[in-house]
C-alpha cells in the first residue's frame, strides 16, 4: 500500500505528483487549475472571512470523517453570520505513513461535502510532517461568503425566542464511543452537516434572525453561555424541549457528562422575533423534525442560563469548563 | 424497561413532592454520604422540590474529595520518576498537591494518563516492557473489587512492571467518625448506591441502631432520590431508624459475594488519613503483605514531607457535614472549577462543584 512519505511535500517530483494527481483532481475547480500563488475571485460587497482547524481523532467516525467535519466546520462558521459560502482553502498537515488510499478517502470527502455545500476550494497548501509530529493528518480551511442579511451577537434582545435546529450532543457523543479507550459499540451517527440550506430557506421566508451559532465545541451550554454574557440578560431555557437521542443520553449518563455539553457539527442555535418564531420553526422542522423553541431571553440583567426541568425546579447551566472527563464510579 | 426516562416520570415526581411537603412537620437533617447523590440532588433542584424543612448535607462520599494532600503529593513524586507510566482515573488528574497536580506534571512532560477502565493498565504493562507502570487506584467500595481484579490479573500474567499505589476506603468508618462528633446534626442518611451494589445493604443496619438515624440506600435518579426521601421522612416523623433499600433492582442484603472474596484476597483493612476527617482507624484499604511485590509505596519509597492542606480551604467542615459550600470564603471566587484550592472544588461528585455548576450560590 502507498504511504505518504516526507518525500510528498519536499517541493519536488513527488509533491507535484500528489497535488496534481490526486489533490487538484479531486477538487477539480476552474479558480483552483489556474494554479496561481493566490486564488483571484470575484466578490462584491460585505464579505464574511472565517477559519478553522481540524484535529479530529478518530479521523474516521459513524456519520462523518475529517475532510467532512472541515469543510462542514468553516460553512456553518459563515452561514451563522448571514453569509452564503462561496470560496474554501484547505491546507493539509499530513503525518508520514498514512496511506495514500486513507489519503484520497479524505479528499473525496471534503469534495462531496464541499459539493453539498455548493462551495468551490480554491486554494490550499500540503505539509508532510515526520511521524509523530501530528496525528494522521490535521486539516485547515477558511472561507469567505457573501452576506445576505447580517445575524450579529450584538442584536440579541429582551423577549427574543431561543431555537435550536436539531437534538444536541450527536457529534460529541460519536467520538467518545469511537475512542479506542471507550470501545463502546452504538449506531449512532454524527450530526455533521453544512447548515447554508436552512439558514437560505430562512432568509427567503423573509425571516432575520437576531444571531445565530452553531453549537460546536463546549456544545449548547457554551453558546448560551456566551449569549447571556455578552447581552447581559439571563436565558431561560425549558429542559423538555431540548431534544436528546436515547443513545446520547445513555453514554451520557454512564459518564457523567451533559448532553448540552456535547459538541455538535450540524446542529445551530438562533434567536429570532417572537412574531418570527411559529414560521422559523415550520422551515427548521423541513431540515430537522426534532427542532424547537427551547427558551427566550429574560428581562433581567445578570447573564445567567437558567435551565427548568419538568418539575418545575431550575438551575444554571454553567459554560463547560476544563476537559471532559469519566465519572470515576 | 426505559432506565433513564421511567426513573423521571414527572407525574410521580410531582406527586412524591406534594406528600413529601405534606408529611414533614419536623426539621429534618439528611446526609447524602455519595457525591453522586449531591450531584443529582442539586443538578434536579431536588431542593426547590421537597419543601423547606428537609436541608440537605452533603457528605464524605467523593473519592477524590478525601483523598489527603499527602496520597497526592505521593502520586505526584512517583509519576515524575524518569521511566514511570502513571495511570489513574479522571478527575484524580486535577486535584492540586503541594506542588500542583497530576495535569500540571503531565504537561511538563511526564507520561500520566486517564483512564477509562483500570483493567487498561494491564494492556500498558504488556505493551510497555521496559517501563515502570503505576496504577494510582482510589474510590469506595465500588472500585475497590476492579483493584483487585488488576492484582490478579497482574499476578497471573506475571507483569514484573506493573505496580499499585492502592488508596480504597470504607463507607462505614467516617460515617461513624462523623456522627461520634457531637457538633453534627444529622437525622438521615441517604446510603451510597454503587457502594452498596458490593457491600450489601446490611452493613448499615448497626449504624442505624447505633446512631438512631434511619438509612436509605438509594440509586441516583430523581425519582429514586425523591422516594427515598420520602421514607426518611415518614421514619423522622414516626421515630423509627431502619434501613431501607430502595435501591433492590441492583442492590440485595449481601452484595456481591464474589467482589467481597476477590477483594478479601489482595486487599486487608488499614488505618486511613481522610481530609478533613482526619486518621480513622481500619477505615482504608492496602495490599496484603504477600503481595507486596506489587506495592508502588514499597516499590518507590517516596519521601514526601509534611502536606499542608490550604488554610483559606474549608474542605475538611465541608465533608464533616458542619459546613456547606457557599459558607467557604474562597468558593466561587478564587476557588472554581478552572482553579480549584479544594478537592470539593475538583470532581465532578464533590460538594462545591455540585453547588457552583448547578446553583453558584446554594
Amino acid at each position: 500500500m502507498q504511504k505518504i512519505m516526507l518525500a510528498h511535500g519536499g517541493g519536488g517530483q513527488e509533491m507535484n505528483d500528489l497535488i496534481n494527481g490526486l489533490i487538484f483532481k479531486t477538487f477539480n475547480n476552474e479558480i483552483l487549475s489556474q494554479n496561481n500563488d493566490s486564488a483571484i475571485l470575484n466578490l462584491s460587497g460585505k464579505l464574511a472571512f472565517s477559519t478553522d482547524s481540524f484535529v479530529v481523532s478518530p479521523i474516521k467516525f459513524a456519520g462523518g470523517d475529517i475532510g467532512k467535519i472541515a469543510v462542514c466546520g468553516t460553512v456553518n462558521d459563515l452561514a451563522m453570520v448571514g453569509a452564503k459560502p462561496k470560496y474554501l482553502s484547505c491546507a493539509l498537515i499530513i503525518e508520514e505513513g498514512l496511506d495514500i488510499a486513507e489519503l484520497k478517502e479524505i479528499l473525496e470527502s471534503i469534495k462531496s461535502s464541499a459539493d453539498i455545500a455548493r462551495v468551490s476550494i480554491v486554494c490550499g497548501d500540503t505539509k508532510v510532517v515526520s511521524k509523530g509530529s501530528c496525528d494522521k493528518i490535521f486539516i485547515n480551511t477558511s472561507g469567505v461568503g457573501q452576506i445576505i442579511k447580517e445575524a450579529k451577537v450584538e442584536n440579541l434582545k429582551i423577549g427574543a425566542k431561543i431555537l435550536l435546529s436539531g437534538d444536541v450532543g450527536r457529534h460529541g457523543a460519536v467520538i467518545l464511543a469511537s475512542r479506542n479507550e471507550l470501545r463502546l459499540q452504538s449506531d449512532l451517527q454524527s450530526d455533521c452537516k453544512p447548515l447554508n440550506s436552512v439558514i437560505e430557506a430562512l432568509f427567503k421566508a423573509g425571516i432575520e434572525p437576531f444571531s445565530m451559532r452553531d453549537a460546536t465545541r463546549g456544545g449548547l451550554s457554551a453558546v448560551l453561555n456566551e449569549w447571556a454574557k455578552a447581552c447581559g440578560y439571563d436565558i431561560k431555557i425549558n429542559e423538555e424541549n431540548i431534544a436528546v437521542s436515547d443513545e446520547v443520553m445513555g453514554i451520557c449518563e454512564m459518564l457523567g457528562f451533559e448532553p448540552y455539553e456535547l459538541a455538535n457539527e450540524g446542529t445551530f442555535v438562533l434567536a429570532i422575533d417572537p412574531k418570527d418564531e411559529i414560521k422559523a420553526l415550520e422551515i427548521l422542522r423541513e431540515f430537522d423534525s426534532n427542532a424547537n423553541t427551547i427558551g427566550e431571553i429574560l428581562d433581567s440583567n445578570k447573564g445567567n442560563v437558567i435551565i427548568q426541568n419538568s418539575y418545575g425546579a431550575s438551575r444554571f447551566m454553567e459554560p463547560p469548563k476544563g476537559e471532559l472527563l469519566p465519572r470515576i464510579c | 424497561m426505559d432506565l433513564i426516562n421511567s426513573f423521571r416520570d414527572k407525574d410521580k415526581i410531582l406527586a412524591l413532592s406534594k406528600i413529601i411537603k405534606q408529611r414533614s412537620k419536623k426539621p429534618l437533617n439528611i446526609m447524602e454520604i455519595c457525591g453522586g447523590h449531591t450531584h443529582s440532588i442539586m443538578k434536579f433542584g431536588l431542593p426547590q422540590l421537597v419543601g423547606e424543612n428537609i436541608n440537605f448535607i452533603h457528605g464524605p462520599g467523593c473519592p477524590v474529595c478525601i483523598m489527603p494532600r499527602s496520597r497526592i503529593d505521593e502520586a505526584i513524586a512517583i509519576a515524575g520518576i524518569e521511566g514511570v507510566i502513571f495511570c489513574t482515573l479522571a478527575d484524580m488528574m486535577r486535584v492540586p498537591g503541594s506542588k500542583g497536580s497530576l495535569a500540571q506534571l503531565r504537561a511538563g512532560g511526564a507520561d500520566i494518563r486517564a483512564l477509562y477502565s483500570p483493567l487498561d493498565v494491564i494492556s500498558i504493562a504488556q505493551e510497555n516492557p521496559d517501563k515502570k507502570v503505576v496504577f494510582f487506584a482510589i474510590g469506595f467500595e465500588t472500585t475497590t473489587p476492579m483493584s483487585a481484579v488488576v492484582v490478579e490479573q497482574a499476578i497471573n500474567l506475571g507483569l514484573k512492571n506493573l505496580f499499585v499505589h492502592i488508596n480504597h476506603v470504607t463507607v462505614p468508618a467516617p460515617v461513624r467518625a462523623i456522627m461520634s462528633d457531637k457538633d453534627v446534626k444529622i437525622d438521615a442518611f441517604l446510603g451510597p448506591s454503587h457502594v452498596s451494589v458490593i457491600t450489601g445493604s446490611a452493613i448499615y443496619e448497626e449504624l442505624a441502631d447505633e446512631f438512631g438515624t434511619p438509612i436509605a440506600v438509594s440509586g441516583f435518579e430523581p425519582l429514586d432520590l425523591m422516594d427515598s426521601i420520602l421514607n426518611l421522612v415518614n421514619q423522622h416523623e414516626n421515630g423509627t431508624h431502619k434501613v431501607y433499600n430502595e435501591y433492590a433492582r441492583v442492590v440485595s442484603n449481601q452484595g456481591n459475594l464474589k467482589a467481597k472474596e476477590l477483594i478479601n484476597k489482595y486487599l486487608e483493612p488499614c488505618d486511613f488519613e481522610w481530609r478533613g476527617l482526619g486518621v480513622i482507624p481500619m477505615s482504608g484499604m492496602k495490599l496484603r503483605d504477600e503481595f507486596g511485590m506489587l506495592d508502588a509505596r514499597k516499590h518507590f519509597n517516596v519521601e514526601v514531607g509534611e502536606s499542608k492542606e490550604s488554610k483559606a480551604c474549608i474542605c475538611g467542615e465541608i465533608l464533616r457535614g458542619k459546613a456547606k459550600p457557599y459558607d467557604c470564603k474562597v468558593f466561587g471566587k478564587v476557588c472554581n472549577p478552572q482553579n480549584p484550592i479544594g478537592s470539593c472544588m475538583v470532581s465532578g461528585e464533590g460538594a462545591c462543584a455540585a453547588y457552583y455548576k448547578y446553583t453558584k450560590r446554594g
